[in-house]
């Protein structure tokens, strides 16, 4: 790296300081404020508050509930990003083949990105519904009671479908642009060496992909983990109730909804943490078995 | 080993234009064949359809005894060489050059021996377990070889394999495909857009032009006896002077009124065109044509004399040794030199 010529340390400093002054105001001081704040516990109507020590996270390990949480992230998670990747990845895979009306199809494929999570959860509940879901309906026909919002799996397979279904547009466009990165001639010597179309798949088009697809799934994971609030917030309603919540939306009802923002700010810092842990140990291990060309 | 036909070949995109018009040809076993043409000519095409990687409209492609049209690239038992090399970024060169083979389910200690053996050929040892991004440009396209010499296919497919190289090393290049391809007496099919790799490299060249064969033959006959106006400014560097002329009484008549010497018409009248190669006159105060010298060009070797003959561009070629000087001389001619043409069709009288 060639170094810049700049006469006083002062001046780069001076160039970065918006950016360091957001990510202080929007991200450190937050963090470092829900770090605080899991050591005390707060009253009702937040006047007041007690040093406790660690209580507020002894508290969570001895949670059912938070354990039931947690569970249910990590299965919600591996769920939604294994499925919104796989299936992207499919349709991008078919969408490159296309020759004849290739535009349609992917403006098509990637409408879905312009929908509001919000949105997009309504709709889910509009399809799940009760009484006059279409699924509820299609379900019903095979002899099976789909009840929303009541049966917990019911509610969790109706978070996880939407959530997927949100999602595929993003990893679509982000695959089919990787596909269509790789040179053609590299595909025809494939061709030439190999007869299978699948073991070709296998061999070149997936390494080559590889980059793509671990970027891919690191936003993915923080999609299923945090950015799935809105689905999961339209879906459950704000009631919780006996349904299954991520531990982000836990994280919003126990410190909104229940008042305890002493717990929740120790929740926050857990996941803080699992995420933290998450990212090394993808970039450690994943990302050296990738080679970006 | 094989012998290569073309059978009345034909390609057409789904747009309706013409790449390729029907064409016949047979490259003999054993034949380097290089395919020569400006860019847009059909030569890529028809490599492709060659390769099964094109859709062949019309005709039929046979490798051996053995019709390819419906059968799979991978089946032709063919190697190709690209332009960019198209190697595996994420395999090694030795893997990269075993892939073939380890999908014919040869067994490994076999694939291994193979590249280890084409790996010394190609000097490429040291290499094997590097990456393709860790190679020269050189390198690579030895890699490339590499991975086409392994699979010992009954035809080499060459897609302008030397253009992405610096010139020098282009050379090198050259020479080593061409003793390679001797050395394994492989038939060849060879695209490139450069004549002079046309020249030194071919047993056979095919000159393309708007998706038909100009000419066929040997680099000798394609440059001593061109077709057409268009593989005679094409093929040889500089190109061939072509003088617009008269043809009549017997004899080709220059604008200006010079008589071109060596010049049988055949009862041919009219319009005509005479083709002269730059190296085929020399400065002689008893030439027959004159010449009025514009720009010198030294080009170590040789001096190429530019100007203008009855009013026409022309060019000489003369020895390094030659004295040479801006303004009028005369030139003669020496023997064979003259090629006459149709004016309208550009192709060879006599």
């Amino acid at each position: 790296m060639k170094r810049a010529a700049f006469g006083h340390i002062g001046f780069p400093i001076l160039l970065l300081l918006p950016q360091l002054v957001i990510i202080a105001i929007f991200f450190y001081w937050p963090a470092a404020y829900a770090v605080q704040s899991s050591f005390y516990a707060q009253d009702m109507f937040g006047f007041t508050s007690t040093f406790v020590g660690a209580e507020n996270y002894t508290r969570l390990i001895d949670s059912t509930n938070y354990i039931n949480a947690l569970n249910f992230t990590v299965i919600f998670t591996v769920l939604v990003t294994f499925f919104s990747l796989g299936i992207a990845l499919l349709l991008a895979v078919k969408a490159d083949k296309v020759i004849r009306g290739a535009k349609t199809y992917r403006t098509l494929l990637m409408w879905v990105y312009a929908i509001a999570p919000p949105v997009a959860g309504l709709i889910g509940v509009m399809l799940f519904d009760q009484s006059r879901g279409n699924i509820t309906q299609l379900l019903a026909f095979f002899g099976y009671e789909y009840r929303l919002g009541v049966n917990y799996w019911d509610t969790a397979s109706a978070m996880i479908v939407v959530s997927v279904w949100k999602q595929i547009p993003v990893n679509f466009i982000f695959f089919l642009s990787g596909l269509q990165a790789i040179p053609q001639s590299v595909r025809e010597a494939a061709m030439i060496d190999n007869r299978s179309g699948t073991s070709r798949f296998w061999d070149i088009t997936f390494p080559l992909l590889a980059p793509t697809g671990f970027f891919l799934l690191i936003i993915n994971i923080t999609y299923s983990l945090f950015d799935t609030f809105g689905i999961i917030d339209t879906i459950v309603k704000g009631e919780p109730g006996n349904n299954p919540l991520t531990l982000v939306y836990r994280v919003y009802v126990d410190g909104f909804r229940g008042g305890d923002l002493g717990g929740s700010s120790a929740q926050s810092v857990v996941l803080m943490v699992l995420v933290l842990i998450l990212t090394i140990v993808q970039f450690r291990f994943l990302e050296r078995r990738i080679h970006y060309t | 080993m094989a012998q290569v036909t073309l059978n009345a070949v034909r390609k057409v995109y789904p747009n309706g234009a013409e790449a390729l018009e029907p064409s016949t040809f047979t490259i003999p076993d054993g034949e380097l064949c290089v395919l020569v043409g400006p860019s847009g000519c059909g030569k890529s095409t028809m490599l492709r359809m060659v390769a099964g990687l094109e859709d062949i409209t019309e005709g039929e492609v046979s490798i051996g005894d053995r019709v390819v049209n419906d059968i799979d690239p991978a089946d032709r038992n063919i190697a190709m060489v690209f332009q960019n090399y198209a190697l595996y970024p994420h395999m090694t060169v030795a893997r990269n050059m075993g892939y073939g083979l380890k999908n014919r389910g040869m067994d490994r200690g076999q694939i291994a021996a193979k590249v280890r053996e084409a790996a010394e050929m190609l000097n490429l040892t040291e290499f094997l377990d590097r990456r393709p991004s860790q190679l020269s440009g050189g390198q690579r396209q030895r890699v490339a070889m590499g991975r086409a010499i392994v699979r010992e296919p009954d035809l080499f497919l060459f897609d302008e394999p030397l253009s992405n190289l610096d010139a020098k090393l282009r050379n090198q290049m050259r020479i080593e495909i061409r003793a390679l391809q001797r050395r394994l007496g492989t038939t060849a099919m060879y695209v490139t857009h450069d004549q002079v790799e046309a020249m030194t490299m071919a047993d056979r060249i095919i000159v393309l032009s708007n998706g038909h064969i100009e000419q066929i033959g040997t680099p000798n006959e394609i440059y001593e006896h061109p077709a057409s106006t268009f593989v005679a400014s094409f093929m040889g560097a500089p190109p061939m002077n072509l003088l617009d002329a008269e043809a009549g009484q017997g004899r080709v008549t220059l604008p200006g009124g010079e008589v071109v010497p060596q010049a049988g018409v055949n009862g041919h009248t009219g319009a005509i065109k005479v083709g002269i190669r730059p190296e085929d006159v020399a400065p002689s105060a008893q030439g027959d044509l004159s010449f009025n010298v514009d720009i010198i060009e030294e080009l170590g070797a040789q001096r190429l004399l530019h100007g203008k003959m009855a009013g026409q561009d022309f060019s000489v070629a003369v020895p390094k040794d030659q004295e040479a000087a801006t303004g009028e001389m005369r030139l003669a001619l020496k023997a064979n030199a003259v090629h006459l043409f149709d004016a309208d069709q550009g192709r060879r009288l006599g």
